[in-house]
């Protein structure tokens, strides 16, 4: 077990896990330049790679720093870089969450409430827009997008089901 | 809102949203399972602790994972949950890591992922549906859905920027009125 490599996995995430205000991906570019131009732990198109597996496999596209570790560090380096990149930024969700349960009935916590309930979901289909132009659609993946969502939003089929099919779709190449 | 989960009826509902978002759309995932199929949360509560959970550090579904689990067994239960979460998807990344470092271009795999990468866009889409319809119900929440998307999905400000902007608007104007 290679201690050196470990710490620098354990230094790494953990910054950026408190680093990683609006969610994993804003620190990706960062991330990058440590892990690539830094450490050497993989190459430039490994890591586009691993980011494309990380989207697409179930959970939280975070475990790409499961994949980093385990290219890093083995088995070990892979469950040290997911604990070092959940654990900090949980602790602080664990101290607000507390205080937000207290302040129930207060008329500030309504008002963040009924408040941004809008502007979530205006961010919401702005991460729909991004995702879409990451995973560089062309006018049938969009076609695909858009009856898929006629269906998801008119219909109470199972999702699962309408993902498997347009991933049988996406295997015939129709997309 | 229905009984209190137990710490295993956490781990078990978060485990079984973690696989289902094979593909992406998670937070959709997300709120189909603990807004409609569980009644764990309101839509509104639902909503507040998704903006919040992206404004905190860290990964938004981990974070709403800690969320939902500190609000019914406090840390035993955020432990639950994340671990609901994860645990799996550990063992599906490291496959996948092992499978990737060794067989590098597969056109099929490929092709799968994009098919189902469409869906999970899909999933997502449907998500601003289904909750637009009950909170954008007058002018000026439909003109901060719109602010918003254009700042942070169109022109991509960071999301502290859009929020600094915005939320203060929005909070005045969802003040509860004495009456």
């Amino acid at each position: 077990m290679n201690i050196k490599t470990l710490t620098q996995i354990l230094i790494l995430f953990s910054s950026l896990s408190i680093l990683s205000i609006g969610g994993g991906n804003t620190v990706l570019p960062e991330m990058h330049h440590k892990a690539v131009d830094g450490y050497h732990w993989l190459t430039d198109k490994q890591f586009a790679d691993v980011f494309a597996i990380s989207q697409a496999a179930p959970g939280p596209s975070v475990l790409i720093v499961t994949i980093i570790g385990y290219k890093a560090a083995g088995f070990p380096g892979a469950i040290l870089a997911t604990i070092a990149m959940m654990l900090p930024a949980g602790v602080l969700v664990y101290l607000v969450s507390r205080v937000w349960e207290r302040a129930k009935d207060m008329p500030l916590r309504k008002a963040i409430e009924r408040g941004l309930a809008p502007l979530t979901v205006g961010l919401i289909l702005a991460s729909g827009w991004v995702m879409s132009k990451a995973a560089d659609h062309d006018w049938r993946a969009f076609l695909l997008t858009g009856v898929c969502t006629a269906i998801f939003s008119t219909t109470k089929i199972n999702p699962l089901f309408l993902v498997a099919a347009a991933g049988f779709i996406g295997w015939l190449g129709w997309v | 809102m229905s009984e209190k989960p137990t710490l295993a009826a956490l781990a078990l509902t978060f485990n079984h949203i973690a696989l289902a978002s094979f593909g992406g759309g998670l937070s959709a995932w997300s709120r189909e399972v603990i807004v409609v199929e569980k009644q764990w949360m309101e839509d509104e509560e639902f909503l507040s602790a998704v903006t919040m959970c992206r404004i905190l550090p860290g990964a938004n579904q981990v974070n709403l994972a800690v969320f939902v689990g500190v609000k019914f067994h406090g840390v035993p239960g955020a432990v639950a949950a994340v671990f609901g979460l994860t645990l799996v998807p550990v063992v599906i990344a490291l496959a996948l890591a092992y499978f990737y470092f060794q067989f590098h271009h597969l056109p099929a795999v490929q092709g799968i992922l994009k098919g189902a990468a469409a869906a999970a866009v899909a999933l997502t889409l449907s998500m601003v549906v289904k909750t637009g319809r009950k909170c954008l119900t007058g002018v000026v929440p439909v003109a901060l859905f719109a602010a918003i998307f254009l700042m942070n999905g169109i022109a991509r400000w960071p999301l502290l920027a859009c929020l600094a902007l915005l939320a203060p608007l929005a909070v005045a104007w969802a003040w509860p009125k004495k009456s």
